[in-house]
């Protein structure tokens, strides 16, 4: 009995946890490349929206997370350009762009509201899921290919930054990117692309809300879930592998405020996920851990050339 | 530094933009802003011109539509000078929208229950509203000087969780009697109500309140000793450090003004137009995050935020017109808000010309 | 000895450099048709003061930056390095004084970050075994998989030098690479460099240590203000005149000023004190200064000259010995306590100085807001302020004669002007003057020396420290010389004499006698 509830909770906390984890990993990449990127909800919000138009007048559900995708990522170059290419204060780019990206979302998703999908992503279907034992079916049951996905994304992910070259020169260029410079790495251009890169997956993110989750359209979409990601990476300590257990933590809670608010008000347990990030910050800040477990070095920090230490 | 000589003077990119420099960038980005933004309009097949009359109209075209921008210029005024002076010392406050509930809580409790003699009530639900939203802020002030956390991370968290708690209490231990599906309060006694002026809905007590405390900021920014160790502190940290001032000190003082008068503006916005309190959106209305962008676009100066606030009540204003007549989302505000902002920071860039005295001789020697 | 001339002469070229001239704004010459040929296999030194131009050559060199006139020669042909990364593809590698390393990666994850030929998947893991071979046979012992924040200053150098081998460095530039080790380290880098020799390597070795000239280099180039002094083998050239190369023959006319008082203004005690990188900088100092002296402080950029004024104006914690103000003790007390008690402090970092954004009246009350006349309560008398501001800005000179500009518009000259007003108005007992006319124009520096002389004679005392021999000539009634965080030799003098340059030289160079 309790097992069903722990793996009921766990089933609902994939499902909830999946655009968060997606959003997250994006926004671990951009600091990881030493760029804030506070713009993460607008991202999510026009994934949402795009990946729904696209779903909605094309009824190819796979078009849509595919819209929702690239929106993110021609959105967050817009970031990219202010704070890489301009220098400007990343905090308030990014505070703008929500602003903007949420918006443009809920205004022009006025015209939509309330439209469902004919054709929305669908879990597993049964005959695929009696393949696995009864504990695996119960905790998968309302999960999809994006779900799954979104779990490798996150080893991807952690392979990339730690075993390749590629996710080297990344991490370099968030550490100190006048090394980087030194050493003739381009560190505009993996911070673009860095950034680029979190903004397909916020977009992904946002669009699974809107494909997959709760396939209508409605205002508020994502509630908040970009600023939870931009938390969530400071709790997952910058590492793509802590990123899951995360999500689904932060999942789980809301799903239990649900489920138990005849005892507890829902409303505590729903103000639990933005008080660890925190106390996560409270342990990250301590200079002896800084150099173990990183806040990446120049993390929100332009870089000009010229400016040596 | 590039320098290009030019008779006597030379042009040189410097971080001090000039005064002109500044207006003219910052009414350029404002009009990029809503060159842009009329795409919008098209969406709705409404011409962009149209679009604008609406809104123009909707925010000054007549007695009703001013008082509708001045309701909005309130709130945006008393948190935008309390995020001035946070600005104007590198405390980036982003958790006004919180603190603005916070003094909504308190204000709600002096209210509904505790019990005061009438004449007490309106003077108490400020004090504890202030006291409130100071007390909301200091708690990322604490952790900030005691252990590093960036302010703009605890603070955004800390709306979050004061949102919950204004959900908690509306829908649970005050609840209103023989409410249900929205959830809200019972309403206020007349003696907890704000007058206003007129027929207008304006709350004349809080409006006075604000232009004293812009007043007041200026003057204390520029000729107190306190105020000169905050912009100190907010300019050059290091210097500060050299003078011996306690930028603690500072920290502390910037997040207790900005979210006392966050708090404040709270107990405004339930005292003078709810008359209860409600879900928490509709209180507090974006107007934290809107009055990041009043301070932001005045420079953290607080006379300029006379000004900027009332632009930005226009822009609400006109905003809830667009709904009104022509039933673009409200949401569409934030669209604008969010281009004059994009187009700010990426102007300023552009502002950084000026024009230097001096002449310059040939010294053979270079400290490497 | 001629023998050995001959040897260097025969080798191949590998780097000439040919007339290169660089100018810095606002019209700073920092290389000055420099000429000279580095010969293949050998350790090339490059010697000169701080300001010689040593670093922006090298800068050149490795493509940081792009020569206004000139070329520069590799090999026999003329090559225009415009990046890093063509320097590299052209075999130089350089370790900076500054090391660029990312503490929390791993020694192999920093050697092989941003090459192109490392494979794609597990780069650091697979480079593990070429590191350690490389280690060994240039005798660099280090782990690969260390983490570079554990390592010590010298480890971390090594991890440097072997970022540049695996890169097939075959032209290796050492920014005064010595200043962070011990004498073992130094040994040991030392071996590595002849290791590198036997191989056919070529290095170039900046520094400003007679000694190190004498016991690793093959060949020497002197520069000083931008132009080559001269290119020699040490073995033909003694000490004392490569010291009088890199300080130069020029003698200075002092007006003799006579020290009024035997009064001790500044005393400190055996002070020792860490530097910022976990390394000591002061070691053992004592050092007077009387009522109406100047003490200068000679030595060569980085020898602890900046900690000295930080310990005494409050901002670095003293870890033993005691400095006091006439009789008072001062250690380790707030900057503030200190400042009030009547020391005046004008800091090398200019930003430490001012606040930019603040208006000249404004910057020149920073000491004195809280004080009376200027204060009242919580208010500040701004127009006593602005009397004050106006009657500064006209004693002072400063230009232009406002108050209400942000100082951020001033000149570097002006701007210096306000810090000096500023602090010695207050009629201070010790001044604490750090590079004071660093950057500025002829003109600018004339009227700085000016003002503290004028301070002088008002009976103050100052300690001034300053990378410029002449100007430490100039005005100082004493001098002391500062090296790796000792005083290493004092002189007091009525008139500096050409002899005297040359020893302080030497001094500054690191040569006892």
């Amino acid at each position: 009995m309790i097992l069903e509830l722990i793996l009921g909770t766990l089933n609902r906390a994939l499902a909830y946890g999946t655009p968060l984890l997606l959003a997250t990993l994006g926004e671990i990449c951009v600091e990881r490349a030493g760029v804030l990127n506070l713009g993460v909800e607008g991202m999510m919000m026009l994934g949402a929206f795009s990946s729904f138009v696209v779903a909605y007048v094309t009824s190819n559900p796979w078009l849509g997370i595919l819209g929702g995708a690239i929106a993110g990522g021609l959105f967050s170059l817009i970031h990219a350009f202010s704070s890489i290419t301009l220098r400007a204060n990343q905090t308030v780019s990014g505070l703008a762009l929500t602003m903007l990206g949420t918006g443009i979302a809920e205004t022009l998703g006025r015209n939509w509201e309330g439209k469902v999908l004919s054709s929305p992503i669908k879990p597993f279907s049964e005959d695929f899921l009696s393949l696995f034992p009864p504990g695996v079916r119960t905790l998968f049951r309302d999960s999809n290919l994006l779900v799954v996905g979104s779990i490798i994304l996150a080893l991807v992910l952690w392979f990339f930054l730690f075993k390749t070259k590629a996710g080297l020169s990344l991490r370099s260029c968030g550490e100190n990117p006048a090394a980087c410079d030194a050493l003739g790495i381009n560190v505009w251009k993996v911070r673009y692309m860095a950034v680029f890169g979190g903004g397909v997956m916020a977009g992904l993110g946002g669009a699974y809300i809107a494909v997959a989750y709760r396939p209508a359209w409605s205002s508020g979409m994502t509630q908040g879930m970009g600023w939870l990601a931009v938390a969530l990476t400071i709790f997952s300590f910058w590492n793509p592998l802590y990123a899951p257990l995360g999500a689904y933590l932060f999942g789980a809670l809301f799903h239990l405020a649900f489920r138990l608010q005849v005892f507890v008000a829902p409303e505590i347990l729903n103000s639990l996920p933005y008080l660890f990030p925190v106390v996560a910050l409270v342990f990250v800040s301590r200079l002896a851990f800084r150099k173990k477990i990183g806040v990446p070095g120049s993390l929100g920090k332009p870089y000009e050339r010229g400016e040596w230490e | 530094m590039d320098r290009r000589k030019f008779t006597r003077f030379h042009i040189e990119v410097s971080v001090q933009p000039s005064l002109a420099s500044v207006i003219f960038f910052s009414l350029l980005a404002i009009i990029l802003a809503f060159a842009c933004g009329g795409i919008i309009f098209l969406f709705y097949h409404i011409s962009p011109w149209v679009g604008y009359q609406t809104f123009f109209q909707g925010a000054l075209g007549s007695w009703y539509a001013f008082s509708e921008t001045l309701k909005r210029t309130i709130p945006l005024l008393l948190v935008g000078e309390g995020l001035a002076l946070a600005f104007r010392a590198q405390v980036l406050n982003i958790g006004a929208e919180g603190q603005i509930l916070l003094g909504a809580v308190a204000a709600t409790w002096v209210a509904l229950f505790s019990g005061l003699p009438p004449f007490l009530l309106l003077p108490v639900m400020f004090l504890l509203g202030f006291l409130a939203g100071a007390g909301w802020a200091l708690i990322p002030a604490f952790l900030k000087t005691r252990f590093a956390v960036n302010e703009v991370l605890s603070t955004l968290m800390l709306n979050y969780v004061a949102s919950n708690l204004v959900l908690y209490l509306i829908g649970g231990p005050w609840k209103g009697k023989g409410v249900r599906g929205f959830t809200y309060t019972d309403t206020f006694p007349e003696a907890a109500w704000l007058k206003t002026m007129g027929i207008t809905r304006v709350p004349y007590f809080t409006l006075l309140v604000g232009i004293v405390i812009a007043v007041g900021g200026y003057f204390f920014l520029k000729k107190s000793a306190l105020g000169f160790e905050l912009r100190v502190v907010g300019s050059s940290p290091e210097t500060a450090k050299l003078l011996g001032i306690n930028e603690e000190k500072i920290v502390f003082l910037a997040m207790l003004l900005s979210g006392g008068l966050s708090g404040f503006a709270g107990v405004g916005e339930v005292a003078g137009i709810h008359h209860l309190l409600r879900h928490p959106d509709h209180i507090s209305l974006g107007y934290g995050y809107t009055a990041i962008i009043v301070a932001w676009l005045a420079r953290a100066n607080p006379l300029a935020t006379i000004v900027t606030s009332f632009l930005f009540g226009a822009l609400l204003s006109g905003g809830d017109a667009l709904r009104v007549s022509l039933g673009i989302p409200f949401q569409v505000v934030s669209v604008f808000n969010g281009l004059i902002l994009f187009f700010l920071i990426s102007t300023e860039h552009l502002s950084r010309y000026r024009i230097i005295w001096g002449d310059t001789k040939v010294v053979e020697n270079y400290d490497s | 000895m001629l023998e050995e001339k001959n040897r260097w002469e025969e080798k191949p070229v590998e780097v000439a450099f040919n007339s290169i001239t660089k100018r810095f704004p606002p019209d700073i010459l920092a290389n000055n048709q420099v000429s000279f040929e580095v010969k293949k296999g050998t350790v090339h030194a490059l010697l000169g003061e701080n300001g010689a131009g040593k670093t922006t050559l090298m800068n050149i060199l490795y493509g940081l930056l792009l020569p206004d006139e000139g070329e520069i020669i590799i090999r026999g042909k003329p090559t225009k390095i415009s990046s890093p990364r063509e320097a590299i593809n052209l075999g130089i590698g350089m370790v900076h004084q500054h090391f660029k390393l990312i503490p929390t990666h791993t020694v192999s994850e920093n050697i092989v970050l941003g090459l192109t030929s490392t494979p794609f998947f597990f780069p650091a893991e697979k480079a593990e075994f070429e590191i350690k071979s490389l280690s060994e046979k240039y005798g660099l012992k280090i782990d690969p998989r260390a983490r570079v924040w554990q390592l010590s200053a010298g480890e971390k150098q090594k991890v440097e030098i072997l970022k540049a081998l695996y890169r097939r460095a075959n032209i290796l530039i050492l920014d005064e690479p010595t200043s962070v080790l011990t004498p073992q380290e130094a040994e040991e880098l030392f071996a590595t460099l002849r290791a590198m020799k036997e191989e056919g390597k070529t290095c170039i070795f900046i520094t400003h240590k007679l000694n190190e000239v004498k016991e690793i280099a093959d060949v020497v180039t002197v520069m000083r203000k931008g132009k080559v002094v001269s290119t020699t083998l040490p073995s033909q050239v003694s000490l004392e005149e490569l010291a009088r190369m890199t300080v130069g023959k020029e003698v200075i006319s002092v007006v003799p000023r006579k020290i009024t008082s035997d009064k001790t203004i500044l005393q400190l005690q055996e002070v020792s004190a860490m530097g910022d990188r976990d390394f000591p900088a002061l070691l053992n100092i004592s050092l007077t200064v009387r009522k109406g002296e100047i003490v200068g402080v000679a030595g060569i950029a980085g020898n602890g000259q900046k900690e000295l004024a930080e310990v005494i104006v409050g901002l670095r914690p003293v870890t033993k010995g005691h400095i006091f103000l006439e009789d008072r003790e001062i250690t380790n007390l707030l900057p503030r306590d200190i400042a009030s008690s009547g020391v005046a402090y004008i800091p090398e970092d200019r930003h430490l100085g001012l606040v930019g954004e603040m208006s000249v009246a404004e910057n020149l009350l920073l000491r004195g807001y809280s004080q009376p006349p200027f204060s009242q309560g919580f208010w500040v008398d701004w127009e006593k302020a602005e009397a004050y501001s106006e009657k500064l800005i006209s004693n002072y000179q400063i230009s232009p004669p406002l108050s209400d500009i942000p100082v951020r518009i001033l000149s570097g000259g002006n701007r210096q002007r306000v810090v000096i007003a500023r602090e010695l108005e207050r009629k201070p007992k010790l001044v604490i003057a750090s590079h004071p006319t660093a950057g500025l124009d002829v003109s600018g520096v004339e009227a700085i020396h000016k003002l503290l002389i004028k301070a002088q004679e008002e009976g103050a005392g100052i300690l001034l420290i300053s990378g410029d021999l002449d100007e430490l000539l100039k005005l100082s009634n004493r001098i002391v010389i500062m090296f790796r965080g000792e005083i290493v030799g004092e002189k007091e003098k009525e008139h500096w004499t050409e002899e005297d340059r040359r020893e302080i030289g030497l001094r500054m160079g690191g040569v006892k006698r």
